[in-house]
């Protein structure tokens, strides 16, 4: 089926468990899509800018984009890179909008003004993040509802001002839009029995 | 404003910023354009409406501050950010001085990204709800603030402005809702006279005495409750503009004492025995037949031709159906504003529906419907089911079997509605009595309408 979602752990060193089981939780539970771990060991290297020291984000989606068969769905990609996009200093992630890659990194999610975050904070905002990216593949935009997890999210502020659930016009935004991408998948592959 | 309605247009010779910038901006819901250069940032400005322009300051043949320097000599209302690479206190002070809104150093802050054009938004969306109030204010009663585009309409109009310059009587006709009072107001605007004051009247709004004092003032101890000496209507509007609406509902008494007046120029108050003269023009209008109210002796002949001087007749909505949807644009922003709503405005099947619609209310109907669906839609755009209406054109669709109690109360709110919250005219339409009336409003809480209601009356003499 398509309307899956991949999750990829694409960090410097091994993918901590526990965020990753509260990520594959939270993602199910707000889009109601399968999420599969994919366990490959292949890195985004050419994500890489010496110059500024960070990863490219945008470059990160166009190597999950690539690296991910149109089969799988969506992927989300997961990093402790620290991420930025050109024109920022940095991103906590990216997504196509309208697409089917997604990245977000725990590089700046964990501490406010070099203080570190308190135990099961960092897990809290990954979850919000990774909501917030994977609903503009959706062709979600900023959402000013209160709560919602698709507020911007410009700073650590910003992120714990919301929560990792989408607010009802986000929702029924996804459930059309998933409905539309299945009445595409039948037309393009109608069932056998229907032949 | 909706941030979909924020145009942001990005000048940057490099494709990546442009990208980038615009990617991230784009998932805010603004609506983004891109320029590689100088020459076609200004054209583009030429040919789009932009809220705001994010330029860089070094680009290859027209530069950033050129760039600011021109937008900013035609369009001061688009607001620019300069952004740089290589930050100079020479060139920062240069943007200010050009009118620059922000000077920001490239790679940028999201927050402070965020909050920059944030704060734009704002004050571009202040400074619009601003205008449209002050706008509303001062009612848009102009000849060029009445919308519309209909050769008919046109024509009145060309006649309203020709007679508004005159010193004559003009007797505006047309059907509830049609907007007497408004080509009044703009009568009085184009007119004179129109540094002094207009004074409307609703006549079928007051009973006989309460009319009578309000127009023709009242001396002390007139009747009872006539603590001091009151002006009058006419007084009140001395150099300026009366404006008599349902001047067809006013009874044969005080028909006598407004010929008078028109003939004299002068007013004797209630209980008073001296008359004072007054310079007023006079505009009346009415939704009844006034031709056939003669024949039938209801109402005075002599009266009618002294108001009947030029007769200005306003078409109804369904006659003018070309004006629906500039008109439904003008009440939506202007509700838009008030409200404080973001609307981007009607789908394509509530505008058929619009078109389809008889109005019977005319266009204070199409306005009521409209703030009815900005009300209940949910989403920017106004779909079909918001509106309430159906094609019949009576009113709003009932969603479930109603009560006899709550089709009583929903038909008096739409007869309150057509009678302007007029009591009087509504207990005429309802066939009851004024008293009945008002206790009925009383208990389906109809308060809406009661703040149209007539001023309490004053003890009769």
């Amino acid at each position: 089926m398509k309307s899956g979602v991949s999750l990829w752990w694409i960090g410097g060193g091994p993918g901590d468990p526990v965020l990753l089981e509260g990520v594959t939780r939270v993602v199910t539970a707000e889009f109601g899509l399968p999420v599969r771990a994919h366990g490959s060991p292949e890195r985004p290297v050419e994500a890489w800018d010496p110059r500024r020291g960070q990863h490219a984000s945008g470059k990160i989606l166009s190597w999950l984009d690539g690296k991910t068969p149109a089969a799988a769905g969506r992927v989300l990609g997961v990093t402790d890179a620290d991420l930025f996009i050109p024109i920022l200093t940095f991103v906590f992630g990216e997504a196509q909008l309208h697409g089917r890659a997604a990245v977000v990194s725990t590089a700046r999610l964990s501490g406010l003004d070099g203080v570190p975050a308190p135990p099961g904070v960092l897990l809290a905002r990954l979850e919000k993040e990774c909501v917030h990216e994977l609903g503009h593949t959706f062709g979600l935009v900023h959402c000013r509802a209160a709560g919602c997890a698709m507020a911007r999210s410009a700073s650590l502020r910003d992120v714990d001002a919301k929560t990792p659930h989408l607010c009802g016009e986000c929702r029924e935004r996804i459930h059309n839009h998933l409905r539309e991408e299945r009445s595409h998948e039948s037309q393009e592959h109608p069932h056998p029995d229907r032949r | 404003m909706s941030r979909k309605n924020t145009r942001i247009l990005i000048v940057d010779d490099e494709e990546i910023v442009r990208e980038s910038l615009g990617g991230w901006l784009e998932k805010d819901g603004y609506t983004l354009g891109a320029a590689p250069d100088g020459e076609s940032a200004l054209k583009a400005v030429e040919e789009g409406d932009w809220s705001i322009l994010c330029v860089d300051l070094k680009m290859p043949g027209i530069d950033g501050l050129e760039v600011l320097k021109r937008v900013k000599e035609k369009h001061t209302e688009i607001a620019i950010v300069i952004m740089t690479a290589f930050a100079t206190v020479d060139t920062a002070v240069r943007a200010m001085k050009l009118g620059a809104y922000d000077y920001i150093v490239k790679p940028f802050d999201p927050e402070e990204l965020s909050l920059m054009i944030q704060k734009i938004v704002s004050q571009q969306t202040l400074v619009r709800e601003n205008l449209i109030l002050r706008k509303a204010l001062k009612r848009e009663h102009r000849f060029h603030d009445i919308v519309s585009k209909s050769p008919l309409m046109r024509d009145v109009l060309e006649l309203a402005k020709t007679a508004a310059r005159s010193p004559s009587t003009i007797l505006i006709l047309g059907d509830s809702g049609t907007g007497k009072e408004i080509v009044a107001r703009a009568i009085h605007a184009e007119s004179p006279r129109h540094e002094k004051p207009f004074v409307p009247v609703s006549c079928a709004a007051l009973t006989e005495t309460l009319l009578e004092s309000e127009l023709f003032g009242y001396e002390k101890g007139a009747f009872t409750g006539a603590s001091g000496r009151r002006e009058g209507k006419f007084e009140a509007a001395n150099g300026g503009t009366l404006f008599l609406d349902e001047i067809g509902d006013i009874s044969p008494k005080l028909q006598i004492d407004l010929l008078r007046v028109l003939e004299e120029r002068r007013v004797t108050r209630v209980g008073g025995t001296e008359s004072v003269p007054v310079d007023v023009r006079i505009i009346a209008a009415t939704n009844r037949n006034l031709e056939k109210a003669v024949e039938e002796g209801r109402f005075r002949q002599d009266l009618y031709y002294r108001l009947n001087v030029i007769a200005v007749r306003l078409p109804r909505l369904s006659e003018r159906r070309e004006d629906i949807p500039i008109l439904v644009d003008h009440f939506l922003e202007r509700l838009a504003a008030e409200m404080g709503r973001d609307v981007e405005g009607v789908s394509s099947e509530a505008m058929a529906l619009l078109m389809a619609h008889d109005w019977p209310g005319n266009v204070r109907e199409l306005r009521n419907v409209l703030e009815r669906g900005l009300v209940i839609a949910k989403a920017p755009v106004i779909e079909a089911s918001d509106l309430g209406l159906t094609l019949s054109g009576h009113g709003p669709v009932p969603e479930r079997p109603a009560s006899l109690q709550e089709i009583e109360k929903q038909h008096i709110a739409f007869v309150l509605q057509h009678a302007h919250g007029n009591v009087t005219q509504a207990a005429r339409i309802l066939d009851i009595d004024r008293v009945t009336l008002y206790n009925k409003i009383k208990k389906y809480h109809l308060r809406d309408v009661e703040e149209h209601e007539d001023a309490p009356e004053p003890a009769k003499p």
